[in-house]
């Protein structure tokens, strides 16, 4: 399935624009999500499907899933039939380790996952794709895997089963067999459909060309080719992209290189309440009588945003926005709520990631059999 | 030690924050600060520090002609009738970082201060410009309330202006309107004589909470030792079983002795279930892994076997 390059490259802002590099809202408005779920063709993660995932799994399905985080998808359904039949299925995730601090927006597709490999008791694969940091961001094959391998503990830290799971760096890893595959899918792909999908020009180095930057339009093309070697096409799911503490009207995704962007998971409980308080962009009115007579903007606060993402009871978050909502609830409340919730969820990551030693990292990146991965 | 005054102004200057400034003697009340600064330069304002018994502090700053009952503003904090009284004079220097007569909003811009309420009168307001000492009592500065606003906000902080003179009523249908004003903190402030007392504190805070070992202690040297010992002992908890047993009980007891009261027993299953199982499978998992992983490194270490 081609994907017009004028569609990737647009930047008009009269238009919304989602592609591996840039995320802009249409006019500084909200970010359209039935309109990019036509746009990339897939279809809305809606009800129906989290009831049944309910009922398959005999559990509480995942925050992210009941708030509408993880939107959309591919094909999540015909996976459901094949775990219904008894069939196998395992995950897959990745991550381009670029920056040593992680911070919660890095996190939420891992916090996903983990509750899929749980929930499903299906075995996991996290690829970390230090050399495409390596040729992209301008680092040392040295220092490119110096990150993998401090990333992985972070990505351990999220709770997943060593007897379920295999992350492995591309350095370390690519060659033998993985290397016939890719050789496999290369063979599928014409220059120009490369070009086509990523927009690269006769200026980007060749190592570019070999390794496609890991995002959608990657998975899609891999969708394409993979019937054509024998294979099933994977599938995919997909989220909203988790606004930076600042973000007004959902503009911007968090960025690592902006420390006030975003929660860090290095951050102390004191950074946690400072940048909450000071640069969480808030929707709360600017007196307090005001506030009283018109409610909170809910649509562009930041911290009950926020809350949506990591705040697990239903019956309180709704509580909060009618309250906030309607004016009796203040943004220093809202704040303050968040502050716990976000320290608890930093607190526990930073245990966590205190107990994952080198022995652990080796470990999780051995080739090693798995024989109770589906267990 | 705190913020200086020059160092204050220079930031009003870089917030473009715009104040006029007054030279004067050190002055310890407001009436000699009026023989200074004349009323047509701005509102003159009075402000005391308060504490409250569960040592938390409040800034009030409020125009000189506004009368404010310390009786009447404690109920409003929800605090009861006498629950609130003037703070001691090691509180000024040790919370606010500034001498006696000296009591202004500013000094919230002291890390040590993060945690004193601050309530500002409304009728600042309707001020042209109001005077406040700039953390020094040889200087005043008059300027505007949107300016304090600005710079309070640059600070994290939001502004929090109240009719100091009202007096609502509170009751069990009426709850305290200024309730919410309460610090979530509170502050201990050592005895000037031994200042020993204050790290005693601290490392009581710190060991106490065993189960939490990165909480809100007052950052100190000794504190951050104690700290990290305690948080190696923490870990053991991933790789002894006594360890793990202990701390699954410590917080299953935490919870039936915060909800227990009154619930069903049904109701009360359901809620340490809804509440902890998310937060045990984590620390099982990590359990699984550090076992794993320590057999997985004594597996490549191990001599084959003799044949």
């Amino acid at each position: 399935m081609e994907v017009d390059k004028k569609e990737e490259i647009a930047s008009d802002s009269s238009e919304q624009v989602v592609n591996p590099w840039e995320v802009s809202a249409k006019d500084g408005g909200k970010i359209d999500y039935d309109k990019l779920i036509d746009q990339f063709g897939c279809q809305r993660l809606d009800e129906s499907l989290i009831d049944r995932v309910e009922r398959l799994t005999s559990r509480q399905p995942h925050v992210f899933l009941r708030r509408g985080v993880f939107f959309a998808h591919r094909d999540f359904d015909l996976v459901l039939d094949a775990y219904e039949r008894g069939d196998k299925f395992y995950l897959y995730t990745g991550r381009g380790p670029s920056s040593e601090a992680l911070h919660l927006g890095h996190l939420i597709p891992f916090m996903f996952t983990k509750y899929l490999q749980e929930a499903f008791k299906v075995p996991l694969v996290i690829q970390l794709t230090d050399d495409e940091k390596c040729m992209w961001k301008n680092l040392s094959v040295e220092e490119s895997q110096r990150l993998a391998r401090e990333n992985a503990k972070d990505i351990i830290a999220c709770g997943f089963d060593v007897t379920k799971t295999f992350i492995f760096s591309d350095f370390d890893y690519v060659g033998g067999a993985f290397y016939k595959n890719m050789v496999k899918v290369a063979k599928c792909v014409t220059l120009n459909k490369a070009m086509g999908i990523f927009g690269f020009s006769g200026e980007d180095h060749i190592g570019k060309l070999s390794f496609p930057p890991v995002q959608d339009p990657y998975f899609r093309m891999t969708r394409d080719v993979a019937p054509r070697l024998g294979y099933s096409k994977p599938a995919l799911i997909e989220s909203t992209f988790f606004p930076a503490l600042q973000a007004s009207g959902e503009n911007g995704k968090m960025s690592a290189s902006d420390p006030n962007s975003a929660i860090y998971v290095t951050d102390t409980a004191k950074d946690i309440k400072n940048k909450i308080n000071r640069y969480a962009f808030s929707g709360g009115q600017d007196s307090i009588e005001k506030h009283r007579e018109i409610g909170a903007n809910l649509e562009v606060d930041i911290p009950v945003k926020y809350l949506s993402f990591f705040l697990e009871d239903d019956a309180e978050l709704e509580h909060i926005k009618k309250e906030y909502g309607e004016g009796r609830m203040l943004t220093g409340e809202v704040k303050k709520r968040l502050t716990e919730v976000l320290t608890g969820m930093v607190e526990r990551h930073r245990m966590a990631r205190a107990a994952v030693t080198e022995e652990m990292v080796d470990a999780f990146m051995a080739v090693r059999p798995l024989p109770n991965m589906f267990e | 030690m705190g913020f200086s005054k020059d160092h204050l102004l220079a930031r009003l200057q870089e917030l473009q924050i715009d104040y006029s400034k007054y030279e004067h003697p050190p002055v310890l009340t407001v009436e000699e600060q009026a023989k200074y600064v004349s009323s047509s330069e701005g509102a003159l304002s009075k402000n005391l520090l308060l504490k409250d018994k569960k040592n938390r502090y409040y800034i009030v700053s409020a125009m000189t002609d506004t009368k404010v009952d310390m009786k009447v503003l404690s109920q409003r904090l929800g605090l009861g009738k006498g629950g609130i009284r003037m703070a001691p004079e090691e509180a000024l220097s040790e919370l606010l970082q500034v001498s006696l007569g000296c009591v202004t909003p500013f000094a919230v811009v002291n890390e040590s201060a993060r945690d004193v309420s601050l309530l500002l009168d409304q009728k600042f307001k309707n001020q042209t410009r109001c005077i406040f000492h700039p953390l020094s009592n040889d200087v005043s500065i008059s300027l505007n309330t949107l300016g304090l606003d600005k710079f309070l906000q640059s600070i994290g902080r939001d502004s929090v202006y109240i009719d100091l003179e009202a007096n609502p009523v509170v009751g069990k249908d009426q709850p305290p309107d200024l309730a919410v004003y309460v610090p979530s903190n509170s502050v201990v402030v050592p005895e000037l004589p031994t200042k020993t007392a204050s790290i005693q504190t601290a490392s009581k805070n710190v060991s106490a909470e065993k189960t939490k070992p990165v909480a809100s202690a007052k950052p100190s040297k000794l504190a951050s030792n104690v700290k990290s010992a305690v948080e190696d002992s923490a870990l053991l908890v991933f790789k002894n079983p006594e360890k793990f047993v202990e701390e699954i009980l410590d917080k299953t007891t935490a919870l039936l002795l915060s909800e227990g009261k009154g619930e069903n027993v049904e109701a009360l299953a359901e809620t340490f279930r809804k509440r902890l199982t998310s937060e045990f499978t984590h620390l099982a998992v990590m359990y699984k892994n550090t076992a794993y992983s320590q057999g997985f490194y004594a597996g490549t270490q191990s001599q084959p076997k003799r044949p």
